[in-house]
């Protein structure tokens, strides 16, 4: 191997080097987005173009999180986990109830005299530090509040269920998902969770916005990406450490695993609780993003939805589930309506073709034909269990070349 | 005693309906599950499926007589063409993905049904054999009430039988107890899965008629609650094992529909319950009742 002197004379090897230009690039790549993503919310004028492309943007982003959240469970400790759907449930709602403006609380909890809870943390700390202010680190700590009881749920509920292996952890977490949408839907606790009747009037996606110089900069788009982000790469981090590697090999073999001295349990437990704290944190960025929450759309059909998007992208990779999140949501949001509209609309200009068979569903029906055909014949869908990284672009290029240059060859040979 | 009788018979006698309809899918689900160790997520929307097709075929113009013998012989070509198309293939893939896979079936299933009735809820047409009304000492009841959990009883019966004293049986056994052996043995394991799926597949048209006829709407997701229920009666019998299905549907039926009968406020947990009930037997006896104890080997 060639090592070079770097300027503090240590040796490094082309791989760390390779490393640190991944790094560099990331995070170059991640400025780019966020000053994309700041001009399509303040200085682009907005076109049917933009108004279909900014929420497929943030709902990728939502989803991207609960994605890798999911695969940080079933892809990286081997937890065939289906409660997915709980605990965004959890956060979506704990996220609301804390963010509902005191002034609109009769009105939303209009059959509950006014809830219970009377107040809001980005209102009260609207108070103090400005409006704008508030709303946004206000929605922060309202997330935060929603990951961590949503990790508490996951500690408790944990205990019980990370005892049983595969099928029955998987039936028994999709239980629990069923059993929470239940009791937030439950009267008795209409004071808090509004029963039934779904919350709104909360701060969402729209109220994010700060003020420099007199000038209001709208961050609507930039705040799940900016979320979704930190996150994502707690995660990453996590998994390349020592905790990630113990559950890499509690995924591959459970008895082996607890030969070499790892405490299955207590990492089973920290990989539910880490994984449903951002689920929660998802749940939080989806409430924000619909602007109204009701607990009976947190059905297990969701749940169903992210572990395709996680088997799209690859089971244990982190780039490929958030390439499947977005690829996803924009099929199903955007790029596929066509299939419901009716016609074929004509890529040359002119009229559109109709075809009778396009109506309503056929979109989803086009989707689930697709996704069966990945999970039978690209079992390792789009990434595997790789990374997306620098020197792999780079070495499928340089083995495309060499395969182009001794392809040349072999025609000037002959 | 006498009194809590009284006031909560049309929910008792409810929950003898909906537990043999559990029993019925339940079976398909245990009996998959023995051989293939795979929960089948397609097998509620299966159920689904049928009541759609009788809907389609009866709307037709189709008398009831070929509406059923119709229903029964498709009902039966979809369970052996998914497990043909989307489990064969997977069969040395990691379990995992054989359960995503059912998961996708389950996905396209519900969507195609979702495309096919354009999302509007359809109404299944009436059996008039079973809207009959009787009344037995002193209340009237429909005779679904009364023939449902007859005929159920009368089919698994029929199933232990088959499963205990026919060559199929055997192999079926066989086959649950250890796939490579008896594969070794010159069992024809791909057929044996088949008629699995066949009597799977029959038992849940059968449930969906039955089932249908009570609650008379259908709806794309009108199979999953009845199958995850059905499932949790499945395992909480000790999966693989008939009657222990059966007797875990009734318990489920019955018990949720006594909580529904308890008043508004606990209608949402009839769900939740035997969700519940899932996880307090996983927990006490992960087998269930009549399950065999087995150890996983190194």
């Amino acid at each position: 191997m060639t090592k070079t002197v770097d300027n503090k004379n240590r040796l490094v090897t082309p791989k760390e080097k390779s490393k640190k230009l991944g790094l560099l690039t990331a995070i170059l790549f991640l400025i780019g987005l966020y000053a994309v993503l700041i001009a399509l919310d303040n200085f682009i004028k907005p076109s049917t173009f933009t108004l279909m492309l900014i929420p497929v943007l943030k709902k990728g982003a939502i989803y991207s999180l609960v994605c890798v959240s999911m695969n940080l469970l079933n892809g990286f400790t081997g937890l065939f986990s289906l409660g997915q759907a709980g605990f965004m449930l959890i956060g979506g709602y704990v996220y609301a109830i804390f963010s509902i403006p005191a002034s609109q609380h009769p009105a939303v909890y209009q059959y509950f005299d006014g809830g219970l809870i009377k107040f809001s943390i980005p209102e009260l700390l609207g108070k103090v530090i400005g409006e704008n202010a508030g709303n946004f680190i206000g929605a922060i700590i309202c997330i935060i509040i929603a990951g961590i009881i949503a990790a508490v749920f996951a500690a408790l509920i944990g205990i019980p269920v990370l005892r049983l292996k595969s099928d029955y952890l998987a039936i028994a977490t999709l239980g629990f998902a069923e059993i929470l949408r239940a009791f937030f839907q439950w009267n008795a606790l209409g004071k808090i969770t509004n029963g039934s009747n779904l919350l709104r009037k909360y701060t969402n996606f729209s109220d994010m916005k700060i003020e420099i110089g007199g000038n209001v900069i709208k961050l609507g788009t930039l705040f799940p990406f900016l979320i979704a982000t930190i996150c994502i790469v707690f995660v990453f981090l996590l998994i390349n450490s020592t905790y990630g590697r113990a559950f890499k090999a509690i995924r591959d073999d459970e008895v082996s695993a607890e030969a070499m001295g790892i405490n299955l349990f207590k990492h089973k437990m920290i990989s539910f609780v880490v994984s449903s704290f951002f689920a929660g944190v998802g749940g939080a960025l989806l409430a924000m993003f619909q602007t109204t929450i009701q607990a009976s759309a947190f059905m297990s059909a969701m749940t169903y939805e992210i572990l395709l998007m996680v088997v799209i992208g690859g089971i244990g990779s982190i780039s490929g589930s958030c390439i499947a999140a977005f690829l996803y949501i924009a099929c199903s949001e955007w790029w596929l309506r066509f299939l419901d509209s009716g016609y074929l609309p004509n890529i040359f200009g002119g009229e559109n073709i109709a075809v009778p068979f396009f109506r309503d569903g056929f979109r989803k029906v086009v989707f689930s034909v697709i996704i069966m055909i990945i999970v039978l014949f690209f079992s390792k869908g789009i990434m595997g269990d790789k990374e997306l990284s620098l020197s792999r672009i780079a070495g499928k290029f340089r083995r495309k070349k060499k395969a182009a240059a001794s392809a040349g060859q072999e025609v000037q040979s002959k | 005693m006498a009194e809590f009788l009284n006031n909560n018979l049309q929910y008792l006698l409810n929950g003898i309906l909906a537990g043999s309809l559990y029993a019925l899918i339940a079976i398909g689900y245990t009996m998959v599950y023995g051989i293939l160790r795979l929960i089948n997520f397609a097998h509620g929307d299966m159920f689904m499926v049928a009541g759609l097709v009788m809907i389609f075929i009866i709307s037709n113009g189709a008398p009831l007589w070929l509406g059923v013998i119709l229903v029964l012989v498709m009902t039966v070509a979809l369970g052996v063409v998914i497990e043909k198309a989307a489990y064969k293939p997977l069969r040395s893939a990691p379990r995992m993905s054989v359960m995503i896979s059912a998961i996708g079936v389950s996905y396209l299933l519900q969507n195609c049904a979702l495309y096919f009735t354009g999302g509007l809820p359809r109404t299944y047409p009436a059996i008039p054999m079973l809207k009959e009304k009787h009344t037995i000492g002193g209340i009237t009841i429909e005779s679904v009430f009364i023939v449902t959990p007859i005929l159920t009883l009368l089919l698994v019966v029929a199933l232990v039988l088959l499963i205990k004293h026919t060559k199929i049986g055997m192999a079926m056994r066989a086959v649950s107890k250890d796939f490579e052996t008896s594969q070794l043995m010159g069992i024809k394991i791909n057929s044996v899965i088949s008629f699995t799926f066949i009597i799977g597949s029959f038992l849940a048209a059968v449930g969906s008629m039955f089932y249908f006829s009570k609650y008379t709407t259908v709806v794309p997701l009108s199979g999953s609650m009845p199958g995850l229920k059905a499932f949790v009666a499945a395992v909480f019998g000790g999966i693989g094992s008939i009657p222990g299905a059966v007797i875990g549907a009734f318990i489920i039926g019955i018990c949720e529909n006594l909580i529904k009968g308890m008043g508004e406020g606990w209608t949402v947990f009839s769900d939740a319950f035997t969700f519940a009930l899932l996880i307090i037997v996983l927990l006490v006896k992960p087998t269930g009742i009549f399950g065999e104890k087995t150890t996983d080997k190194v």
